[in-house]
């Protein structure tokens, strides 16, 4: 298993954390939790997130939570963290006589509801619970899957439970901690003698995966996750070299070294439909490249699966760049697979902030090892997520055609672009809430929101609020920019949230955003408009928005008078 | 394996995860020697040490530890 060593997360928590971003992390264990809390500290700075973390005493998770006035409340953390271990939930069961034994996994996991529940209520945070590990208690043999009475029976009943919960609490997430000891086994997840001797259930080299996947839980929640998987060609999505092999020589399918790559294929087909962008960065000519894609019976991905096929004799770094801009995406949400270390590190040098893994050497090897790195964290999956790739795809032939227009106007004109302006309604409210989520660049203020605080805001006489979908005449593009509008007082209206999709850049979308602004505040008998812009690392590109929309500066406000505002020419009609 | 390797070999050990370069044990040093050597950090010193040496010490034989050199001697005597 991939991670980290603790004592290099220990030593981490010597090192200079300034200037990382910071969460509030609250941890609270029904176990000795001290080597647990170093281990996320310690991650926090390898993911470069400066936690500030409250640990709790030990094994007081009902008191922190239930009383209002503990130490939790007091701290008020973005984060919670409920450490629950199946050690202690062995010692309850045990406890627990006949009738309470076969309805343990159930009552359990309601209470555990109940924790949520006056966390999320009093502290507006969001909740993080584990599944509880699978312990063989060598009680009732293999006819422990065979009856409600067995632990292992009521510790699978629990996790189903909490995993359905889950599915229906969008601020509870949970570390599938059951999954990942599955991976090495439990005599190298837990380690009897620190058990026995300090009330610690998890090994020295258990402790890094834990903060590991608890750190990328929060990381995608807070919009830091992959979008995109760059895959080569020879020797990673196929065995051999399409060029001197041809399409009958390399190796796919189900005999041989072939399989490997077949299975590599259909787990980036399964990103694919889940909504990573996929995209081919290789050494080749085009055309060869494209026919098994086109003609070979045992190729899994297909042209229309990959969004860019960035296939010429340039180098990787150079397509890689090319598929950034196309795409308008950062690089840190890109992974890059070949099996060529030194285009692995050209590419790791060139280009800060992209994944590139470190694939073994046997093609046998790579699935298996990519799926120990958890690459692809996600917070939320809607269904427009599987639209992606055709979005993008039709994105990279709008940037054809743009190439062969001389002016932009006549370019946008050709398009036929018409955007669908909403009020926010419960049905937008999950991707409302996710653009909020998710948008780093052009986003001014760069406030989160969660479903359930869109669905406060969208009923709430204080605020306005337009969603804005766009479609042109070569496909749609969904939801691309939302707008939140805060009462100040009877003349002056907040924009609390101006954002939009990097897709659709330099399409005179805000100018049309901004007239229908203007309309929606002068109906509702503003006078005047007051923007602000917060600058993050990443959304530079809006640093001077409001001045090139109009607006003035003062005090550090932008303030736009609407009395007599002149609409701006966008070239996009209403639908 | 002499003694003194194993000693030697421990010492690295405490470096390490001590993270403490000037850490020079002896067969007399004991945790108030040593400031970073908390329990907290005893517990992690035992798991890197039966990680090195590739054997596992029962819990009696660990609290029974009075200094280095008992818990050399001990590492010698499973070695044997």
């Amino acid at each position: 298993m991939y991670h980290y060593s603790f004592n290099r997360l220990k030593k981490n928590l010597k090192k200079d954390f300034s200037g990382l971003k910071k969460i509030k992390l609250a941890l609270l264990s029904d176990s000795a939790s001290q080597l647990l809390a170093q281990a996320l500290r310690g991650h926090g700075f390898e993911s470069q997130v400066d936690f500030e973390l409250f640990e709790a005493d030990y094994n007081q998770v009902d008191q922190q939570v239930f009383d209002p006035a503990s130490e939790l409340y007091v701290f008020r953390p973005s984060f919670v963290f409920i450490n629950l271990s199946s050690e202690h939930l062995l010692k309850d069961f045990y406890r627990a006589d006949g009738k309470q034994q076969s309805d343990f996994g159930r009552n359990r996991a309601e209470k555990i509801m109940t924790y949520c529940q006056a966390v999320q209520s009093g502290l507006g945070a969001k909740v993080i619970l584990n599944t509880f590990v699978e312990i063989n208690d060598a009680v009732y043999g293999n006819y422990a899957a065979k009856t409600n009475k067995s632990f292992i029976y009521q510790v699978r009943v629990c996790n189903l439970m909490l995993m359905e919960y889950a599915q229906k609490n969008k601020d509870l997430y949970i570390c599938d901690l059951a999954l990942l000891q599955a991976a090495s086994g439990y005599e190298h997840t837990f380690d009897p003698k620190m058990y026995v001797n300090g009330d610690m259930v998890y090994s020295i080299d258990f402790l890094p995966v834990i903060a590991r996947h608890i750190s990328d839980i929060i990381l995608s929640v807070s919009g830091v996750f992959k979008k995109c998987l760059i895959m080569d060609l020879d020797n990673t999505l196929w065995g051999g070299i399409i060029g001197d092999d041809g399409m009958e020589g390399i190796e796919l399918g189900d005999l041989g070294i072939g399989k490997a790559f077949t299975l590599l294929q259909s787990w980036a087909r399964q990103l694919s439909l889940r909504g990573i962008i996929l995209a081919v960065c290789s050494k080749n000519t085009e055309a060869i490249a494209l026919e098994p894609f086109e003609k070979h019976p045992d190729m899994v991905l297909r042209r229309e699966d990959i969004a860019v096929f960035a296939v010429n004799w340039e180098t990787k770094v150079q397509n890689i760049r090319h598929i950034q801009q196309v795409l308008n995406i950062g690089f840190d949400s890109m992974v890059f697979l070949d099996d060529n270390p030194f285009e692995r590190e050209m590419v790791k040098s060139a280009i800060a902030g992209i994944t590139v893994p470190d694939l073994p050497e046997d093609p046998a090897d790579y699935l298996p090892y990519l799926r120990t790195l958890n690459l692809f964290e996600t917070a939320l999956v809607t269904e427009e997520d599987q639209q992606r790739n055709r979005q993008y795809r039709e994105e990279a032939e709008r940037n054809d055609l743009q190439q062969r227009f001389e002016n932009e106007g006549e370019f946008l004109q050709s398009l036929s672009m018409q955007a669908i302006v909403k009020p926010f309604d419960r049905f937008s409210a999950p991707r409302v809430a996710q653009l909020s989520q998710r948008s780093n660049q052009f986003n001014l203020r760069t406030i989160r929101y969660t479903e359930d605080e869109i669905n406060r805001i969208l009923s709430s006489p204080e605020y306005l609020t337009r969603s804005f979908s766009l479609s042109d005449r070569i496909g749609d593009h969904g939801l691309i920019s939302i707008i939140i509008l805060k009462k100040l007082d009877s003349a002056r209206i907040f924009i609390d949230t101006w954002i939009m999709s990097c897709r659709v850049l330099k399409r005179g979308v805000e100018k049309f955003v901004l007239n229908e602004i203007a309309d929606m505040a002068q109906g509702a008998g503003y006078t005047r408009l007051i923007g602000e812009y917060l600058p993050t690392r990443k959304n530079g590109i809006v640093q001077d928005h409001y001045k090139q929309l109009g607006f003035t500066l003062s005090e550090g406000l932008w303030e736009l008078d609407l009395t007599g505002y002149n609409k701006l020419e966008t070239f996009i009609n209403y639908k | 394996m002499e003694q003194q390797d194993i000693l030697l070999a421990v010492n690295e050990i405490f470096k390490e995860v001590l993270d403490n370069d000037q850490i020079v044990l002896s067969a007399d040093t004991t945790a108030d020697d040593i400031e970073e050597w908390d329990s907290l950090n005893h517990i992690q010193l035992v798991v890197a040490i039966e990680k090195h040496f590739k054997q596992r010490f029962t819990s009696t034989e660990i609290q029974q530890w009075k200094n280095v050199g008992e818990m050399c001697a001990a590492i010698q005597r499973r070695l044997q």
